[in-house]
């Protein structure tokens, strides 16, 4: 009788959506099939790391960002380890170690150890004053520079970059943002709906250092960041340094487990990892047909697939995610996905509306619609995303598709 | 403030001869109104002639008007501007090498009915006078010249018998190819008048097609084209039959009837009814409407003139009148209505290839010799004996190399000549082209080697003669703008010097006339004057202060006579040398060109209500579109249906001499087999890229330079052609409201790109409302094309830049590979920012959605709620919409929605109906041109609603 078999052994290895929201699947399937402990580095329960900035803006609260309080893990009998960080496991035996000695052993392990923001090696990256824009503690020593400090500095023209620099100028700084590329968000966007975006932010009254590339940060007698220099030798007052030029998979871990890593932990359409298949490696630390991906969506449906396969139903695969970018700052809309760039044997359309500040564009391949990239109006990103999922053919609505989803 | 001036002139446009008052302060022309006093229209004015003031504005001016002579160094460049001097010294010298090296007759003139009398004067004599070549000719021979060679033939002299008055004296009338109703809209009135006043006055209207004027007619023949000759022969047929022809007439005044009569013995009512495609029973009533009504007079024009039959038709008409006696008496007679303002004045002082001056025959050697004698010319220098070149003969000359030098004035060749592809190898071909012209946007400037800017409505010097004789002043209201001249002035400038030059013709100066003056237009007028003393036309007893002092006066009126004859020949003497008019005995003969399996259709050209030719000063006011908006070929629905073409879509038109592409329009007012183009679209407004490349010609490219063997007239109202569903998927539509000192410039340069598609029209439109309103009147641009492919992004955005759509707040669609490029511009009213109209757009590929974004442009609708669906495919109004329809009354600005929608609240009879109507919405009650239109409106309604008295 399967009920009388003893319960296996589940050990997350980091407390964050991606771990926490695979728990939640995996109980969805099979409440009872394992023991569960989780360890977390930060004191927190899991949090919706990606509503920091309405937090920074202050639109939002700590409070109200938290997806699974304390109670949660109760109800659902889960151990949790908060505030521990796990600093060894050994795969023969199957333990895990903490940093202050806590042991669990596992049947299952689940690394989701996330990612760290990449720090530009500039001298004085080490001032006081320079931060970067991960985590609770972060955003809280934003908050507090801000009541304090004037000026800001955002390094990283992008996603995060662009919230952080948002939430401080809202909280009263004056802030810059500093971008090596020449148009913002240059992951996510074109160069045209870069410029409506960055004419935007400067109406709000941000100001934008383009193609700029950072020699150094200089600091005062105290230690503190005073300002930032660039290699053309021009300057800007910098009270405050937030480094938001890209994360990097947290694999410090996975690699002291000998566990084959390249530009994440590399797993299985299964999720598992290739050296140990035991060990199963969810969101941002993994690696997954060479893409580690840093947005919620593709994390959430690899979560799906490795609770699937921890719940031994086995037959969920992820195959890779089309990812949509959103800027999460009030008033600003926009979204892109796919191949919104184009290029090589792929058609344009493209709408302007200048006076609205909207610009769309979608990208064809082969009938098929490969890419958008949509500002100001993005209440089609759903429909185009989901026409971009799933290949469907557009030549019949080809003339129509800027318009909307019929019937809408 | 200068103050308010008024002078009392005359309108330029058709042949009736309007007299109008213009209003100006200072410089400026501010208004026109109808002269009271003048007797052709006591104070009314058409659509056209209450609106010249809009055409004399400073924009219009400054867009559109030849300011400085110009010279162009190369063919196909720009020219640029010169000194009259350096001007007319380059002219002379190239006029007097070509007559050294090649001859006299190795240069050509070739001028216009609109001209005064006095240009006409002095071009002629310098022809014939000083240069030694009859080789001058006039666009009156497109127009005119059957109408001079049938009276000529039968009457003895050209000269219209009837009068204006005869309308109202009139028991029957017999209109034939004539739309008068739009093509002379104030005699149309005055018919209107006449048969409210007497409402037994039978009206027959023979017209192929289902005209306005047939709106007024007891009974309509649409002949088939070109058959009018076997019509009168039937009429003439039945009347001998029935004996409704007056012998005792015959006898006594005429001569040739016997020939006649034989020849119209076997044109009997069944295969009269069987040529012309008429019911045997409405022949029969026409012959007795015409032959037994106390009075009938004919009123005919292009659509017997413009005809390889043209001599013939005229004259076998005549012949009706002359059979039955209707002709000297009040209220009878054969009326030629002239087309342009002063044909008859170039008539009259011989401005053409084969006449001379009062009326004189170039072929009669004792007239050449008065005619010498009278200009002074030496011994041994003659006014030359070969006939000249006309129309056709001059172009075909230039183009085969004969015709070296080409002085074209006040004409448009390239538009309005048949056979384009002729005309443009004529002045391709010809060494030295020299273009007098008021307007700088004429197809013709281009191929010009010299410009010079002459003067025009409201600048110029001089008299007109109208359809009935009348001779009228033009008067000078503002100066003449620019380095404009007379045209009199900057021929004869060029005359004095020419005459340096050449062999000495004369002892004195040919050409004694003081430049731009008044004087030297009295004088020239004096010296015409006196060559009429004992002519038909003797004006020996008229002068200028008579003119000033009574007003207008017909003609005849020699030395000793106080007043001229309103109708001549009412005594039955002709001014022949028996005295006896001539039956004219002519066979008829089919069109030129008959309809065959290649080029099954007849295709008819004619004019619109409210343009004027080539449109080069119609052309430059929006509202004058708001009537027939853009060019289309009008066909027949079964005819379309049975080659699936659908209204709108853009066919081409094949005839043997070339293609033109534009779309089409179904109308029950054309027969099968038909066709109907007007002719005002030249390649100003229509044109685009032919097959090989070359830029298409407009309406002109397809008609038939086939003329008729007496008047040398072409067949400018039949050609056979071919039309087929042209396949040019990628389409094109641009309209924008443009600033009024920048629409025209715009259009220029729109114009200029018109051949980089396959198809292109371009054409100005307004926001109409009422004339003289007080409101500001907007003007905009629409421009069409096709291709087989979509145009380059870089053509399109020229385009869109010179509509005003190369704004940053442009809202644009693209899709390049599809060929889709949308753009749009809504601009935010300054009074309420939550409103916005739109100001412009550009549809590139699919143009389905003209349906709804066009009105809402041109109605100038709110268009907030429209946004970013502005640039939304398909025919169906993303956001509903009430367009306000197309306009009926220009005045006004009444629509066709606004009428319809009140018709059903007006009740009773179709005259308190109407009565109602213009009560109400006040269509139709200024100049009167749009009445046609509105009583087809009340009969069709009427009809519709009720049925059942249809039935009884």
């Amino acid at each position: 009788m399967r009920a009388k078999k003893p319960k296996q052994k589940l050990v997350l290895v980091g407390n964050g959506m991606a771990g926490v929201r695979t728990l939640e699947e995996l109980i969805k399937i099979d409440p009872d099939l394992y023991d569960i402990t989780v360890f977390g580095a930060e004191p927190h329960p899991n949090y919706n790391r990606i509503l920091l900035s309405p937090v920074l803006a202050g639109e939002q609260t700590l409070d109200e960002i938290v997806l699974n309080p304390w109670s949660w893990y109760e109800e659902h009998g889960i151990t949790v380890h908060a505030g521990r960080k796990v600093v060894a496991v050994d795969r023969v035996k199957r333990i895990v170690r903490a940093d202050d000695g806590t042991e669990a052993p596992y049947d299952r392990l689940l690394l989701c150890t996330g990612s760290h923001p990449f720090v530009l090696p500039v001298p004085g990256k080490d001032l006081e004053g320079v931060i970067a824009y991960r985590d609770i503690a972060d955003t809280q020593a934003m908050i507090e520079t801000a009541k304090t400090h004037r000026h800001a500095v955002v390094i990283g023209g992008g996603l995060l970059g662009l919230e952080a620099a948002n939430g401080l100028m809202l909280r009263g700084m004056r802030v810059t943002v500093v971008h090596v590329s020449e148009w913002l968000m240059n992951r996510q966007l074109d160069d045209v709906a870069a410029g409506l975006l960055r004419q935007s932010l400067e109406a709000r009254g941000l100001t934008f250092r383009l193609g700029a590339h950072t020699q150094e940060l200089v600091g005062d007698e105290t230690g503190r960041v005073k300002a930032i220099r660039f290699k053309d030798g021009s300057e800007e007052p910098a009270d405050l340094v937030v480094m938001a030029v890209g994360i990097r998979p947290n694999v410090a871990l996975a690699e002291s487990m000998r566990l084959h890593c390249d530009r994440g932990i590399v797993v299985t359409d299964t999720l598992q990892t290739v050296t140990d298949a035991r060990i199963y490696a969810v969101g941002e630390c993994a690696a997954h047909r060479g893409v580690a991906y840093g947005l919620v969506a593709p994390l959430f449906e690899q979560a799906r697939v490795a609770a699937n396969h921890l719940a031994e139903m086995g037959y969920g695969r992820y195959l890779g995610s089309f990812i949509s970018t959103k800027l999460k700052v009030t008033g600003i809309d926009l979204f892109s996905a796919g191949n919104f760039m184009g290029g090589e044997g792929t058609e344009e359309i493209v709408l302007n509306d200048p006076a609205d500040g909207v610009y769309k564009k979608l990208v064809i391949q082969g009938d098929k619609l490969v890419g958008a990239c949509l500002y100001g109006d993005t209440s089609d990103g759903p429909w185009y995303f989901e026409l971009l999922r799933e290949g469907r053919n557009v030549r019949g609505i080809r003339d129509q598709l800027m318009f909307g989803a019929p019937g809408v | 403030m200068s103050a308010m001036r008024e002078t009392q002139s005359t309108c330029p446009y058709c042949g009736v001869g309007c007299g109008v008052i213009i209003e100006s302060e200072g410089t400026q022309i501010t208004g026109v109104r109808g002269d009271p006093a003048h007797p052709a229209n006591f104070g009314r004015l058409c659509t056209k002639g209450s609106t010249l003031h809009l055409t004399a504005t400073a924009a219009v001016t400054m867009q559109t008007r030849l300011l400085h002579p110009m010279r162009r160094t190369a063919r196909g460049t720009a020219p640029s501007a010169i000194g009259w001097h350096e001007a007319l010294d380059t002219a002379t010298a190239k006029f007097a090498q070509v007559i050294r090296d090649h001859g006299p007759d190795a240069v050509g003139f070739y001028i216009s009915g609109q001209l005064l009398t006095e240009d006409y004067y002095v071009f002629n004599k310098l022809a014939k006078g000083l240069i030694g070549t009859n080789n001058i000719d006039t666009n009156s021979r497109l127009c005119m010249s059957s109408a001079v060679a049938g009276y000529k033939k039968t009457l003895g002299a050209d000269a219209p018998p009837a009068c204006y008055d005869d309308l109202n004296h009139a028991q029957c009338l017999f209109v034939v190819g004539s739309n008068t109703a739009w093509a002379h809209p104030i005699l149309f009135r005055r018919i209107e008048d006449a048969k409210r006043a007497n409402p037994a006055m039978k009206i027959v209207v023979v017209d192929p097609r289902r005209t306005d004027t047939c709106e007024i007619a007891d009974l309509h023949l649409a002949i088939q084209p070109g058959t009018d000759v076997m019509l009168f022969h039937g009429l003439l047929h039945l009347m001998l039959r029935e004996s409704w022809t007056q012998p005792d007439y015959i006898a006594a005044h005429t001569t040739g009837f016997d020939a006649l009569a034989a020849r119209v013995h076997d044109c009997t009512p069944e295969r009269v009814a069987q040529v012309c495609g008429i019911d045997a029973r409405d022949l029969l009533e026409t012959a007795r409407l015409f032959a037994t009504s106390a009075a009938t007079l004919s009123l005919y024009c292009q659509g017997l003139n413009q005809s390889s039959s043209g001599t013939a038709k005229n004259g076998t008409l005549i012949n009706l009148h002359l059979a039955t006696g209707q002709i000297g008496r009040a209220g009878a007679g054969p009326f030629s209505l002239t087309g342009q303002p002063n044909a008859m004045g170039g008539r009259e002082v011989g401005g053409m290839a084969n006449l001379l001056g009062a009326h004189r025959d170039l072929a009669n050697p004792a007239h050449r010799a008065e005619v010498a004698a009278l200009w002074g010319l030496s011994e041994g220098h003659d006014v030359p004996a070969t006939p000249g070149k006309t129309a056709v003969e001059l172009f075909q000359a230039a183009a085969d190399g004969d015709i070296r030098a080409l002085w074209i004035a006040c004409t448009n060749p390239a538009q309005s000549m048949p056979d384009q592809a002729t005309v443009r190898r004529a002045l391709e071909r010809c060494e030295f082209v020299v273009v007098q012209e008021a307007f700088a946007t004429t197809a013709t400037c281009a191929y010009a080697d010299l410009l010079l800017p002459a003067t025009t409505w409201g600048e110029k010097v001089g008299t007109v003669t109208n359809s009935e004789r009348r001779i009228s002043r033009v008067r000078q209201a503002v100066p003449a703008p620019g380095a404009t001249r007379h045209d009199w002035s900057a021929v004869t400038d060029f005359a004095q010097r020419l005459e340096a030059l050449l062999p000495s013709s004369s002892a004195v100066s040919l050409f004694p006339y003081a430049l731009d003056t008044e004087a030297g237009a009295e004088a020239i007028w004096n010296e015409h004057r006196e060559s009429t003393r004992g002519r038909d036309l003797d004006i020996t007893g008229l002068s200028w202060p008579m003119l000033d002092a009574q007003g207008p006066q017909q003609w005849p009126l020699p030395e000793g006579r106080s007043s001229g004859r309103a109708r001549l020949y009412e005594d039955g003497v002709f001014p022949t040398l028996d005295g006896r008019a001539r039956f004219y005995d002519v066979a008829y003969q089919p069109v030129a060109e008959a309809r065959e399996p290649r080029y099954p259709f007849a295709l008819n050209t004619g004019r619109l209500r409210d343009q004027w030719h080539g449109m080069s000063r119609t052309g430059t006011l929006g509202r004058l579109f708001s009537h027939a908006p853009e060019p289309v070929v009008q066909m027949h629905p079964e005819d379309m249906a049975g080659r699936k073409i659908r209204d709108g879509d853009l066919v081409e038109v094949t005839s043997k001499r070339g293609a033109i592409v534009l779309p089409a329009q179904s109308s029950t007012d054309i027969g099968l087999g038909q066709s109907f183009i007007a002719m005002h679209w030249g390649e100003e407004a229509l044109s685009g890229r032919s097959h090989r490349g070359k830029r298409l010609a407009g309406v002109n490219a397809l008609s038939n330079p086939a003329f008729c063997p007496e008047s040398k007239q072409p067949e400018l109202k039949h050609a056979a052609v071919q039309i087929v569903k042209a396949d040019l998927p990628w389409s094109l539509l641009a309209v924008a409201w443009l600033p009024g000192d920048r629409v025209l410039a715009v259009q220029t340069a729109l114009r200029a790109l018109m051949p980089r598609f396959a198809f292109a029209s371009c054409v100005p439109f307004g926001s109409g409302g009422a004339l003289n309103a007080g409101t500001a009147e907007r003007s905009g641009l629409l421009f069409r094309a096709a291709d087989h492919d979509a145009a380059p992004a870089d053509l399109l955005a020229e385009i869109e830049a010179l509509l005003g759509l190369a704004t940053p707040d442009t809202l644009r669609y693209a899709d390049a590979r599809q060929g889709q490029r949308r753009a749009a511009r809504l601009v935010r009213s300054a009074a309420d920012p939550t409103e916005a109209r739109l100001d412009a757009f550009l549809l590139g590929g699919d143009t389905r959605s003209e349906a709804w974004i066009k009105p809402l442009l041109q109605d100038q609708l709110p268009a907030q709620a429209f946004g970013r669906q502005l640039l939304r495919p398909g025919a169906t109004a993303p956001v509903r919409i009430q367009a306000r329809g197309k306009v009926v009354c220009s005045c006004f600005g009444v629509t066709e929605t606004a009428i319809l929608t009140r018709l059903p609240q007006c009740t009773s009879n179709d005259r308190q109906r109407l009565a109602a109507l213009q009560g109400e919405l006040k269509c139709g009650t200024n100049c009167g041109s749009c009445l046609p239109e509105l009583r087809r409106m009340l009969h069709a309604t009427s009809v519709a609603a009720q049925p059942e008295a249809a039935l009884s």
